[in-house]
């Protein structure tokens, strides 16, 4: 296998994929917001429990590749008890992490990522989850869709 | 090259963007239902049509025009020929099957549709034989009703479609070969038991044009739709084929120059078929393409074309069945030059990546079919298409590299 499709699927990100976490809906959501990926067919619900302005539960449900479905599932692991600033903050990490390769300032299993980069076409397969979650903490009723934004 | 350029003995030959490496691999192009490539001949044409002859067609007086307006004239009759038209007058250009359809839906539909018409589509429908009817249904009122596939096999439920033919059925519209699920539908049946219930028919030909041979006249079709792109054409160009009849009644769907007869401030008036429906400037330049790759599919022979094609699908069909964790769908018989299939744990877009990887160009999606894959159950599959150049090799390369990636994901 080439270097680029080895630093592509990491092991944190086959393991996300065989065992999702935090994957199902998710009954007590006082939030949710529904992306889809237009071009591929990819969906992922989202379903926060916001107490005040942190997030005490998420779960997220959908279909989609490896990366996308990884994605998800990391995340929900990255945002829980998070304010809703601290989460755009970490999407603004994680969005460099998968258009450039940088890797994150601080160890962290988002830097998994990192290969997507070399995969313009898979960007929007990491990126989907983390719109929608987004869009469920600003309350934004509009599903939201990756061909309504630029990544 | 060989004294017969136009041999299936060198064929690969004949399509030089095959000769490369791909990801260190030599590439193995299977996106053929997506688009073809293009033979020397074809390249060729358009190189010497804009070396020597381009010009705007049509009122020229001067010696280019006259020439561009032969040659573009010339491949409206070559294309007549190509589908057994009755008369060139028949043939219009447009952008590719979805305009074709789109011009049908949008010009034929408002004068012809009424609230409780019916517009008959089947399960099977790419969303360009969809979303053009959605349209001309909400401008007129009519609805929209499909007749159902028979699940995995993909087949059309030719027994509900006595029920669905009723009087309010206007049109019956549908494709010849699902870019999918490779049915071939009985085309000619089809388009008797429309005329026989009132209906008029429009065939989406896309996936069948540039694989075997067709004859409108047989078929009994009063309009068809096609690409020059899947075809060893090149993109941005394709055709409506209409009835000489149901044309002459139809309004413009565009204006513009080219398609009148006079103008006025206040009014105009439009010339007959086929330049009432060919508004502004014509792509002649990709109509002369259109017209080589006419002379290289007949050349090949269409018949032959057609079995190559049809048993390089039936035997990747075959050895793709002995995967682990498979599901293919469409027919287990006969069926069009592609296989389409998921895998139980890997989703399709991985296993595109991991086929690229190796030198092999697949799809994985919807393919346009998102009606289609919610009612088998399915978000996305993985679909190799094939073509003229496509070999056994090849289907061996297709099945090597599943199972690479089904052990890597330890499906």
């Amino acid at each position: 296998m080439s270097a680029d499709l080895s630093d592509l699927y990491q092991n944190v990100i086959l393991d996300h994929n065989r065992r999702p976490r935090n994957r199902g809906r998710l009954p007590t959501a006082n939030r949710s917001a529904h992306g889809d990926n237009p071009s591929c067919g990819d969906q992922c619900d989202v379903f926060l429990r916001l107490e005040g302005d942190r997030i005490a539960e998420i779960t997220f449900d959908g279909s989609g590749c490896a990366i996308s479905q990884a994605s998800a599932s990391l995340m929900t692991t990255q945002l829980k008890g998070k304010t809703a600033k601290e989460a755009e903050k970490l999407y603004g990490e994680f969005h460099e992490i998968v258009t450039t390769g940088k890797e994150p300032e601080e160890i962290s299993d988002l830097g998994a990522f990192a290969g997507v980069h070399a995969f313009p076409a898979r960007i929007k397969c990491a990126t989907l989850s983390w719109h929608a979650a987004l869009n469920a903490l600003r309350d934004d009723p509009a599903p939201t869709t990756t061909e309504s934004h630029t990544d | 090259m060989s004294a017969n350029p136009r041999s299936w003995d060198n064929i690969r030959a004949q399509f030089p963007i095959l000769d490369q490496e791909v990801n260190g691999h030599p590439l193995v192009y299977l996106d053929n239902a997506a688009t073809t490539q293009k033979p020397l001949s074809v390249i060729a044409a358009l190189d010497t049509f804009y070396r020597r002859d381009n010009a705007n067609v049509h009122r020229g007086l001067h010696a280019l025009s006259m020439r561009a307006t032969d040659d573009y004239e010339g491949a409206r009759s070559r294309v007549a020929t190509y589908i057994n038209a009755a008369a060139p007058e028949e043939i219009i250009f447009t952008r590719g099957t979805t305009e074709s359809i789109n011009l049908v839906a949008l010009s034929w539909g408002p004068a012809n549709l009424k609230k409780g018409d019916v517009i008959l589509l089947t399960e099977m429908e790419h969303h360009s034989n969809i979303v053009p009817w959605q349209l001309a249904a909400q401008r007129t009122g009519a609805t929209l009703r499909y007749v159902p596939v028979t699940g995995d096999e993909g087949l059309l439920d030719l027994g509900a479609l006595d029920k669905l033919l009723t009087p309010e059925v206007r049109v019956f519209a549908f494709t010849h070969i699902s870019n999918t699920l490779g049915t071939i539908n009985p085309v000619a049946e089809l388009c008797a038991r429309a005329r026989k219930a009132g209906a008029i028919s429009v065939v989406d030909a896309a996936q069948s044009v540039g694989h075997m041979p067709l004859d409108v006249q047989a078929m009994g079709c009063d309009f068809l739709a096609f690409s020059g792109h899947k075809m060893a054409s090149v993109t941005g160009s394709g055709v409506l084929y209409g009835r000489r009849a149901l044309l002459d009644a139809m309004p413009p769907w565009q204006g513009g120059g080219g398609m009148i007869s006079n103008v006025d401030f206040q009014e105009s008036r439009w010339k007959p078929t086929p330049e009432r429906f060919e508004a502004g400037t014509p792509n002649f330049g990709d109509a002369v393409a259109l017209h080589a790759a006419c002379d290289f599919l007949d050349g090949l022979g269409r018949g032959r074309i057609a079995a190559h094609d049809s048993d390089l699908a039936a035997k990747a069909y075959q050895r793709l069945a002995e995967l682990p964790g498979i599901r293919l769908i469409g027919p287990k018989g006969e069926r069009g030059g592609l296989v389409c299939f998921s895998f139980k744990d890997v989703h399709a877009h991985d296993v595109v990546t991991f086929a690229d990887e190796d030198g092999i160009a697949l799809r994985g999606g919807h393919h346009c079919n998102q009606p289609l894959m919610r009612r088998l159950g399915l978000t996305s599959t993985v679909r190799a298409s094939f073509y003229v150049y496509n070999s056994e090799e090849e289907i061996d390369a297709l099945v090597a590299s599943m199972r690479r990636t089904i052990k890597f994901f330890g499906a």
